[in-house]
């Protein structure tokens, strides 16, 4: 419960009808997309202004109040749990494109856009906006910005952080900062807008973003190729960028992922063959076919039992309808699904998934490995029941080794869905305690309350529940 | 008086269904009354975590509850958005039983809502009489007169806002003419009931009569089947699941004692709740095996046209339409494409498709007039996509759709240059 003097103060800011705080709205503001993980706030402020941003902050920063910036809530690893209460902050007034500037090739838009609106926007200038998280459909740009999300596409165009040239973000002192901008050469002191993207909202609170454009490209293809090993399907991947061939995206499904998708979408997949690719290539019409040609020629060299190029947009669609589905599928399982995010260099890729296979084996838990082959990214997918707390603890036991076993093949513990709450106890395993030492030291000289975001990235600061200072 | 207890909630919701919700927020861009107001708490997976709060003790049954689940339309949308397949619509009709049963322990349910549910909706005559003073009341020129007096003030402003879409209704001598039987066109390949629907029969009459001549034109005898009620979707979406379950069983037995090959409909809204019934006897194993053999049998008009040999045609009708789906048919019922290549086929007609054709009007069984400003928020928006399409036709596939945006026509200043109509009602003025 906020404090009454401090509700009349956060009522004047942002105004009533945009301070929420009856138990039914601060329930529905207690999760995000993590599975088990929730935590009530003591608010939820929606403010609509940047000034208003920077008087709730003051506030709080005051007070020591917790501030929670939020998008759609659509991350997966607890980054917009209220884990030590607070104020949680919805961004999605901020839902306006200020401006679609072509002859820079940049957009500039309020964080809660969703990424889906910013794409159709800029695809209706013939303009291109390449992260594509699974969730774009209801993600905010805010939101990918702040985990620097990924996506399907990011073997070829990169991810989030690769396309965000400048920001307005505010400090919890109500501070109002810039950086970067439209320059695509700016090298004035530290990269500040690097440091914001992925900074999980414990940093600031970003109120205002110019992104990267580039043309879209004229057309795309699809192929998918089946092996009976999961060996040639990573040699295909590797042979196919050795060949100096960079696709839009390779996507990777193990045979458990194949099954429980056919059974599901009745896609008639060949279910003897141990893994499957799906590769897809854009630009222009003649190197497309050009190089969807080499592609299919590797993988068959490589020892694919089966290439299959998609003639038509409507046959890619359909080959792609496999991999679209596969949360879908593995999701109806067993209540509670656990989307992981692994990620090794490419070259390692079939030494992870039999690493997988292998701890899923040795705890008993049920493990489907589907993802981004083509960087490395996988998706190790546990399904379980949350309320089955001895299978809970060897689902956490698996996934632990596997972070290990990512760590050791030169990997990380997390490729694109953040640190948050859920792999906070494993950060020092990438980054070493020397690495998190320099983090928290960084994160004190643009929070030295620690309000914003607490209890994300680190393992927890043992601060108790709302504690307000006076 | 006691309330229900926390036990008692849990055995009521579903908890397997609950926790199948992963909150992954994919059903947030569908839903309506989140895209219209951004609230966490007005969206399907915000709803699923306050039931699941609710079941678990974290949360009570109170007024604040109790509106956040009638805030919902109902619309399914978030059903055909939601990769893991949670039954939302079957969760939040369990929640309202359950905001209801909690009331019913507490007080008396108010007048109009008890004298709606329990004394009007289960008894057709009752609501052919309400239709006969509907009718009078039109025929007599009170609808203009108190348009004009302002009489209408006296009726709640929900009402009377929406009575103002009613178009004029059959009189009770037409609706008593009917012929029970309509025979086949050429050689009947097929019998079809027809589920004539409560509203439906009362103010749509007429569409009605043009789906059996539809059907018999298509070579099926079409049997109007005595004693058949309605079919109990709007108890089931306020709660009432009793009254749904008893007006259930009554059809089960009309129909069985008809010998039908189909059980034809042509209400989206009442279509969806037909093809349910088998998932409201989850207790009782007989009626359960009735339900499925009745549901297997069960089809919208559309869905059945579209399978039988293509309807011939003699009038092209030249105009522009756009069709504006039944949450229920479609999100319901997955029938998208039926009603859309029976218009195709209509000589002269162009239809355009509109943006967000699957989603909710806001008309929603009593939602506008339960939750008016939502509704009409809803329905501004509708129109407005409409208004891009430029067709001169809406053309929608139930009831309350169509009211909907009859009253949506009104709202945009259109009368006279749009209309809309029931699918039914199209294709029979171009036989």
């Amino acid at each position: 419960m906020l404090d009454t003097e401090i509700r009349k103060k956060l009522s004047a800011i942002v105004g009533e009808k945009y301070l929420l705080d009856t138990p039914n709205e601060l329930y529905a503001y207690s999760y995000d997309a993590t599975p088990i993980h929730q935590a009530m706030p003591d608010a939820v402020v929606m403010p609509g202004s940047v000034e208003e941003v920077s008087a709730v902050l003051r506030l709080a920063n005051v007070h020591g109040i917790p501030i929670i910036p939020r998008g759609s809530g659509t991350n997966l690893a607890g980054g917009t749990i209220p884990v030590e209460g607070g104020i949680v902050m919805n961004m999605n007034r901020f839902n306006r494109i200020y401006e679609i500037d072509k002859q820079n090739l940049t957009a500039t838009l309020g964080p809660g856009v969703v990424t889906a609106d910013l794409h159709q926007a800029v695809e209706a200038e013939g303009l291109f906006y390449p992260p594509d998280p699974g969730s774009m459909r209801i993600s905010t740009v805010g939101g990918n910005m702040a985990q620097c999300a990924g996506g399907m596409r990011g073997l070829k165009y990169g991810v989030t952080k690769d396309y965000i040239l400048g920001l307005e973000y505010v400090l919890p002192s109500g501070e109002v900062l810039r950086c970067g901008g439209k320059n695509m050469k700016d090298v004035a002191g530290y990269d500040m807008t690097r440091l914001m993207v992925g900074s999980e909202g414990t940093l600031g609170v970003i109120t205002e973003i110019t992104v990267k454009l580039l043309p879209l490209p004229e057309t795309k293809r699809t192929l998918v190729a089946y092996y009976t090993n999961l060996v040639d399907a990573a040699k295909t991947v590797e042979t196919v960028i050795a060949s100096k061939i960079i696709p839009a995206t390779i996507e990777f499904l193990d045979q458990s992922t194949m099954k429980v998708v056919d059974d599901f979408a009745k896609l008639g997949l060949p279910l003897e063959m141990k893994s499957m690719l799906l590769i897809e290539q854009d630009g222009p019409e003649e190197l497309v076919v050009r190089d969807m040609e080499r592609i299919a020629e590797i993988a068959r060299q490589q020892g694919a039992a089966e290439v299959k190029l998609a003639q038509t947009a409507e046959e890619g669609a359909k080959l792609l309808a496999a991999r679209r589905s596969a949360l879908a599928a593995l999701s109806r399982l067993r209540p509670t699904t656990i989307l992981e995010d692994a990620t090794v260099p490419r070259s390692r890729l079939a030494e992870m998934v039999e690493e997988v296979e292998r701890i899923a084996e040795k705890y008993q838990v049920q493990i489907c490995t589907f993802g981004h082959a083509g960087d490395g990214n996988l998706h190790p997918t546990c399904m379980t029941d949350e309320r089955d707390k001895e299978e809970i603890h060897r689902v956490e036991q698996a996934f632990e080794e596997i972070f290990h076993a990512a760590i050791r093949l030169g990997g990380t513990i997390t490729g694109e869905h953040g640190v948050g709450m859920a792999k906070r106890n494993y950060l020092d395993l990438k980054v070493g305690a020397g690495g998190i030492e320099l983090m928290k030291r960084i994160k004190a000289a643009f929070d030295p309350n620690n309000i914003m975001n607490p209890g994300k990235m680190f393992a927890s600061s043992g601060r108790r529940r709302v504690v307000v200072k006076r | 008086m006691s309330k229900t207890t926390s036990q008692e909630l849990l055995s009521k919701f579903n908890m397997d269904e609950i926790m199948n919700c992963m909150h992954c927020g994919f059903c947030l861009p569908a839903c309506p009354t989140y895209r219209e107001t951004g609230l966490e708490s007005h969206s399907p997976r915000g709803r699923i975590a306050l039931m699941k709060g609710v079941a678990n003790s974290q949360l009570s049954v109170d007024p604040e509850f109790e509106k956040n689940m009638y805030a919902c339309l109902g619309c399914r949308a978030c059903e055909t958005a939601c990769p893991a397949g949670v039954p939302y619509g079957s969760l939040v009709e369990t929640a309202r039983e359950v905001v209801e049963d909690n009331k019913k322990s507490e007080a008396k349910p108010p007048f109009l809502r008890q004298l709606v549910f329990d004394k009007v909706f289960p008894y057709p005559e009752r609501m052919q009489a309400l239709g006969t003073a509907l009718w009078a009341a039109q025929s007599a020129g009170l609808q203009t007169l108190a348009n004009k007096t302002g009489l209408i003030n006296i009726l709640p402003r929900e009402l009377a806002e929406m009575q103002q879409a009613v178009d004029k209704i059959a009189s009770p001598r037409e609706r008593k003419q009917r012929e029970k039987v309509m025979k086949a066109e050429g050689k009947a390949a097929l019998k079809i009931g027809m589920f004539t629907g409560c509203i439906m029969d009362v103010m749509f009459f007429e569409t009605n009569q043009a789906t059996a001549r539809l059907l018999t034109k298509a070579g099926c005898e079409v049997v109007f089947v005595e004693n058949q009620v309605c079919c109990g979707a709007l108890h089931a979406h306020a709660g009432e699941k009793e009254g749904a379950v008893e007006l259930a069983k009554r059809n089960m037995e009309a129909f069985e004692r008809a010998g039908v090959d189909f059980v034809v409909n042509n209400a989206g809204g009442c279509g969806a709740a037909l093809k349910e019934y088998h998932h409201w006897f989850h207790d009782d194993p007989e009626w359960k095996e009735r339900a499925m053999a009745f549901v297997s049998k069960v089809r919208d008009a559309n869905e059945l046209l579209a399978e039988l040999p293509p309807l011939t045609f003699s009038k092209p009708l030249n105009v522009r339409v756009t069709y504006q789906d039944s949450c229920h048919l479609a999100h319901g019922q997955g029938v998208r494409n039926q009603p859309r290549q029976l218009l195709r086929s209509i000589p002269g007609v162009e239809l355009i498709e509109m943006t967000g054709a699957d989603s909710c009007c806001g008309s929603a069984g009593i939602y506008n007039i339960t939750n008016f400003d939502m509704s009409m928020q809803i329905l501004d928006g509708k129109m407005e996509h409409v208004k891009e399409t430029k067709a001169c036709v809406i053309v929608t596939s139930n009831p309350g759709c169509l009211l909907q945006m009859k009253k949506g026509i009104m709202r945009a200043g259109l009368e006279g240059q749009m209309e809309a109509v029931h699918i039914m009602d199209l294709l029979a003025r171009a036989l």
